[in-house]
């Protein structure tokens, strides 16, 4: 595997004197699922908005491998346009970039299919439930197939079925496009079901205090919940996060 | 039959005050010049029409000529105001002086300056301008923070993040105030009339009042009041249709409630 990026020594305080990160370092690699798991707080939105360079860091800095691709971001709501259909928000990268709806067509389609909503394409936010948004919000970031995926707690305001079942259709859709994703997340279940890699915060100011391997393929199923590589790493990864909040494992 | 229930009730209560008062008036032999009977200001309406209605025609065009004024302003004014702090804080409190100063107060000093009708045109701009302002730049300043943040994602330009992310954003705010400053356009194109007193070929509904009242017509005072009610009403029932077409697909303001 080669790197995509490397974090060196990243730090950023806000005006207020707040220190969210300090010296965090990092390499995400090609393709792979690297999960971010810490306390409330300890700056992993922080982490995932310099990345995505919507602020700058204070100290430190982000070095692509070969040059900055494009990112998809999806937030912990669907942060849909709720005056535009499902169709005209997955556009929205794409118009961005200059496509007209027609020439946008095929992509949106293919976007809106990948995720099972093609029938729902004339729905306005307001039609869709909390799982169908989050679905158009993953089918928006997903439609220029960016190289980069990030996502920051996607799926933590949905039920448990919901959110197990847009687990796997993370990983499907994302395995066949390739994507690099960085997930953040507050499940141990969760990082461990998804992700290659996970690395643990401390708390504030953040920093990774621990990175744990996760043997198995990139696409998953069901199944791999019940194999020792599963429980082994939630096993590393919740050690890890008692520790990251100095308490006794 | 609950939508049936729903306007025949208010109408019937309606019909039914008018029958009061027409009781009252013939019961107690009231004279026309303390109150007509509302069937008398009914026949005014008809046998002045030819006045009232060119009086009516008058405010209404300038309304209509402050409010489009005053939208153009304000939300103009109000997407300025969102791109720099610092030309709000400059312009935003001579906004407020003109927002404060009862309009009434304002009129005779406008009435020095300039012709009657453009004082009443700007007196109903005056009031109009600032529940638009207010309301455009409130909800260009609201737009949700992760939206913008996706924008900036895409790399957006300032131009079309305001074209198809902020001014959408803002138009339930917008059409709110718009309905506002529709019904306070009206009132001060009014009261801006009374304080010109102007006559001749320009009176407005306001004038016709005062005249009807020097010569103690009071049917007709009572006819050009309902024509100025109808008026607001009129206004009203435009801007909330309008935000209903406009809004109906997905804004929660217009959300059916399911009964
Ligand atoms: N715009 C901001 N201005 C000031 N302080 C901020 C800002 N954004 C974040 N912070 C502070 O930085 C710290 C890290 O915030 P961040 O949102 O990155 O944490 P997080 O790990 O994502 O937390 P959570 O798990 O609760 O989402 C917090 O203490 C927060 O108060
Ligand atoms: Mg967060």
């Amino acid at each position: 595997m080669s790197a995509l990026l490397h974090l060196r020594g990243l730090g950023k305080s806000f005006a207020k004197g707040a220190e969210a990160l300090a010296d965090l370092n990092l390499t995400i690699e090609d393709g792979e699922f690297l999960s971010l798991l810490g306390p409330s707080g300890c700056g992993k939105s922080t982490a995932l908005r310099l990345i995505a360079g919507l602020m700058s860091p204070n100290a430190g800095s982000i070095d692509w491998v070969s040059g900055q691709p494009d990112i998809g971001f999806v937030f912990q709501d669907a942060v849909l346009m709720p005056w535009a259909s499902a169709f005209d928000n997955v556009w929205l990268p794409l118009r961005l970039a200059g496509l007209s709806r027609e020439a946008a067509r095929k992509d949106v389609e293919a976007a809106l299919d990948s995720v099972g909503l093609l029938s729902f394409a004339h729905a306005f936010p307001r039609e869709l439930s909390g799982g169908m948004k989050m679905r158009v919000s993953i089918a928006r970031a997903l439609v220029k197939r960016p190289k980069l995926l990030l996502m920051d707690e996607p799926f933590a305001a949905l039920d448990e079925i919901t959110r197990l079942k847009l687990n796997d259709d993370l990983l499907r859709v994302t395995a066949e496009l390739g994507t690099t994703i960085v997930f953040v997340t507050h499940s141990v279940f969760e990082s461990a079901y998804l992700s290659n890699r996970i690395a643990v915060f401390s708390g504030r100011p953040g920093r990774v205090i621990k990175t744990i391997q996760v043997d198995g393929p990139r696409h998953r199923t069901e199944d791999f919940r019940l194999t020792s590589a599963y429980a082994q790493a939630c096993k590393q990864a919740s050690a890890a996060l008692h520790l990251a909040m100095g308490e006794p494992a | 039959m609950k939508r049936l229930t729903d306007w025949l009730l208010p109408l019937l209560v309606f019909l039914a005050a008018l029958g009061l008062w027409e009781v009252l008036v013939r019961v107690n032999e009231i004279p026309h010049y303390v109150l007509p009977a509302p069937s008398l200001v009914g026949r005014t309406l008809i046998e002045d029409w030819g006045i009232l209605s060119t009086a009516l025609w008058v405010t209404l065009t300038i309304t209509f000529q402050a409010l489009l004024a005053a939208v153009i302003g304000g939300v103009g004014l109000a997407i300025l105001f969102s791109t720099s702090r610092v030309v709000e804080r400059s312009f935003f409190p001579f906004a407020v002086i003109l927002q404060v100063t009862p309009i009434v107060a304002i009129a005779p000093l406008l009435l020095v300056y300039l012709e009657p009708r453009q004082a009443v045109l700007i007196c109903a701009f005056l009031v109009a301008f600032f529940p638009i302002l207010s309301n455009m730049a409130l909800g260009l300043a609201s737009t949700d923070h992760h939206l913008i943040d996706l924008f900036q994602l895409y790399k957006a330009s300032r131009w079309k993040q305001l074209i198809l992310l902020r001014l959408p954003a803002a138009l339930p705010y917008f059409l709110g105030g718009l309905r506002i400053a529709g019904g306070l356009a009206l009132i001060g194109a009014i009261v801006a009339e009374i304080a010109a007193g102007s006559a001749g070929q320009g009176a407005g509904l306001a004038f016709r009042i005062l005249e009807a009242g020097f010569r103690l017509n009071i049917p007709r005072m009572f006819a050009a009041l309902v024509l100025i009610s109808l008026a607001g009403i009129l206004i009203y029932v435009l801007f909330t249709m309008l935000s209903w077409a406009l809004l109906s697909r997905w804004h929660d303001s217009a959300r059916e409630r399911g009964l």
